[in-house]
């Protein structure tokens, strides 16, 4: 850590870990009661307990985020952070905020939230993923272009790398599109049109761009390739996902009410946003083929490749399986878009928070070669039970959707079988999604153990070998 | 060989590729909602029913379980077409279903899944009911499939 300001990125990503066990937890209720239906009826019902999974990782993503932008954005523009104490605040304006959320959404009734919350002046809740009161959504703008001010009175005032520009115009365009979740028209089909220019532009646009910056910047640090070369990839990444992934919108316009062109360039322009994450995965181990040094935090290193291959088979194969409009005819809003949803968002997400995490953390903990060997070998079974159990989920949502598809949409009316019909002959599927969640759980229980773990990688096992043939 | 590819020239494709792209979503955005959508979302036909009913299915987080029009969770029904299905595309019929459905929640069928009581008024339930057939008139390219949803 070269920059003392750098420091406050730690609770950050400590509030951030906290919330993804919370996340995790109520993940494992929603699989219980797909199958057992009235687990915690009336307590919890199943679409409070959604959205408080969803929020959690939506509001411990942008934890993440900033975690990361206050360790990176000083470090790179080689200067200290504006304001560390505003950082500070507005940490504990954003998490105040966000437990109160959280709380409200299980201890008050919806209806009673949305009103005393006054949503009537300004509705904007009951939609999905922006269930967040009002007030909260002004709150999370009000937090965002503070943390803006900071971040970008920081980077211009230093050296401005590429990795910084990159993660600005992300944090950016995430700050702008938010707004979108303030227009909530009375006409439905309007109303889910630019609901996807927050949801849709975050995760397959802005979000990217924020990816692909943390993503240079640890691999700058851990490979110490040139930073030309890796900066030179970071473009042609992000240039790949908003060529792709701004049309790519049209692929949630199959069947919203939107003219039938958007079958096609939805179609078209989706089919290539595997590209920009195939691109990270052969950036990601180019670039440690090519390393200079071997960094000593390797735990760090597999996260960085994890986070590329996991995000490409996620958001890449699996968006790919169901996004041409004849097949998404069929897989649309199916368990299928589940199986999706759950494998990128941990893929590309998750694990880039994950990475960052695991370089960053240590350095900052004063362990600047990384943790100790045992931290680290526990830190990777983390890795490794988390990672397998996504792909075991994600395996089975798909044959549960693939069975729905079967089942519900392909018959005929009059031969179809019903919703629930068809789900009870799901149940198979939907127990062992609910075993692979709960070994997600104890890889998750084994990733936060690492973090006890005393002791630090020592000095010299940092091999500054002579630069590999083709560096 | 790959140094002919430089780094000016990647921004070059970053920076022209997505003013471009924004811009073409732009015009598409713009063609979307201003010439195609007026003919194809029913606006003509959305009443203050249908907006309060909206508000009811945002107030009570209907989409926390169900989908509509493919969108939500998917531990319950879709939505969208169900007008169709419970209520043959007939009003009264359908006002008539919804009632006796929202007033018989929850089953408590020990191990089946529960939808909440919501305690909502005959009128509120006929404004759901407005905002769910008006919904299922927005042409939407003939999803889905069949009437199961």
């Amino acid at each position: 850590m070269k920059y003392e300001s750098q420091r406050v990125a730690m609770p950050y990503f400590v509030f951030a870990l906290i919330l993804f066990a919370g996340q995790i937890v109520f993940g494992l209720i929603l699989g219980l009661q797909y199958v057992v239906g009235d687990f915690l009826f009336p307590e919890i019902p199943f679409n409070v307990a959604r959205m408080v999974h969803t929020n959690l990782l939506i509001v411990w993503l942008l934890f993440g985020f900033m975690g990361a932008t206050y360790y990176l954005v000083p470090e790179e523009a080689q200067t200290e952070l504006h304001s560390p104490l505003l950082a500070w605040i507005l940490f504990w304006v954003f998490a105040a905020a966000g437990t109160l959320t959280i709380l409200g959404y299980l201890f008050v009734d919806y209806a009673t939230l949305a009103d005393v919350t006054l949503n009537k002046l300004l509705p904007t809740m009951g939609r999905e993923f922006l269930e967040q009161p009002t007030i909260t959504k002004i709150g999370i703008a009000v937090v965002v272009v503070a943390f803006l001010y900071n971040i970008g009175m920081t980077a211009l005032k230093g050296r401005k790398t590429v990795v910084n520009i990159v993660l600005m115009t992300g944090l950016f365009g995430l700050a702008v599109l938010w707004l979108f979740s303030f227009y909530n028209p009375s006409n439905l089909a309007t109303d889910k049109y630019f609901w996807w220019f927050v949801v849709h532009l975050w995760v397959e646009g802005v979000w990217e761009l924020i990816m692909g910056a943390i993503l240079a910047y640890v691999l700058i640090k851990l490979t110490g390739v040139d930073r030309e070369v890796i900066e030179k990839w970071l473009y042609v990444i992000i240039a790949m996902a908003l060529i792709t992934g701004i049309i790519g919108t049209g692929h949630h316009f199959f069947w919203i009410g939107p003219p039938e062109y958007w079958l096609w360039l939805g179609s078209v322009f989706s089919a290539l946003e595997p590209l920009p994450f195939f691109m990270m995965v052969v950036f990601a181990f180019n670039m440690i083929n090519r390393r200079r040094r071997n960094h000593p935090n390797k735990a760090a290193m597999l996260w960085a490749m994890g986070t590329t291959v996991m995000a490409f088979l996620g958001a890449g194969v699996w968006g790919f399986l169901h996004t041409l409009a004849p097949v998404n005819y069929y897989t649309h809003g199916s368990q299928i878009t589940a199986a999706h949803g759950h494998m990128a968002f941990y893929g590309a997400y998750v694990m880039i928070v994950l990475t960052i995490i695991s370089y960053a953390v240590p350095i900052m903990r004063g362990r600047p070669y990384g943790n100790s060997n045992t931290a680290q070998i526990v830190e990777m079974w983390g890795f490794w039970l988390m990672t397998i159990s996504m792909v075991f989920i994600t395996l089975f949502l798909t044959a549960a959707g693939v069975l729905q598809v079967w089942l519900q949409r392909i018959p005929e009316s009059g031969s179809a079988l019903s919703f629930m019909a068809g789900q009870d002959q799901l149940a198979l599927f939907y127990w062992m999604r609910f075993v692979a969640g709960a070994f997600f759980m104890a890889g998750l229980v084994v990733y936060l153990g690492s973090f006890f773990v005393k002791g630090q990688a020592a000095p010299d096992e940092e091999v500054r070998g002579t630069p590999t043939q083709d560096a | 060989m790959a140094e002919r590819f430089t780094k000016s020239m990647a921004r070059n494709i970053y920076l022209g590729g997505s003013a471009f792209f924004v811009l073409l979503f732009l015009a598409l955005t713009f063609d979307t909602q201003l010439r195609a959508m007026p003919e194809r979302d029913n606006r003509n036909e959305l009443t203050e029913e249908v907006v309060r009913g909206k508000h009811l299915w945002e107030n009570n987080n209907c989409v926390g379980c169900h989908s509509i029009m493919g969108e939500g969770a998917y531990f319950a029904p879709e939505l969208a077409n169900v007008f169709d299905r419970r209520g043959g595309g007939d009003t009264e019929v359908f006002k008539s279903y919804m009632r006796a459905w929202m007033n018989s929640m929850p089953t408590n069928i020990p191990g089946r899944r529960q939808m909440p009581d919501f305690n909502l008024t005959d009128q509120e339930i006929d404004d759901l009911s407005a905002f769910l057939e008006w919904t299922s008139k927005i042409d939407d390219n003939d999803w889905p499939p069949n009437i199961e949803g």
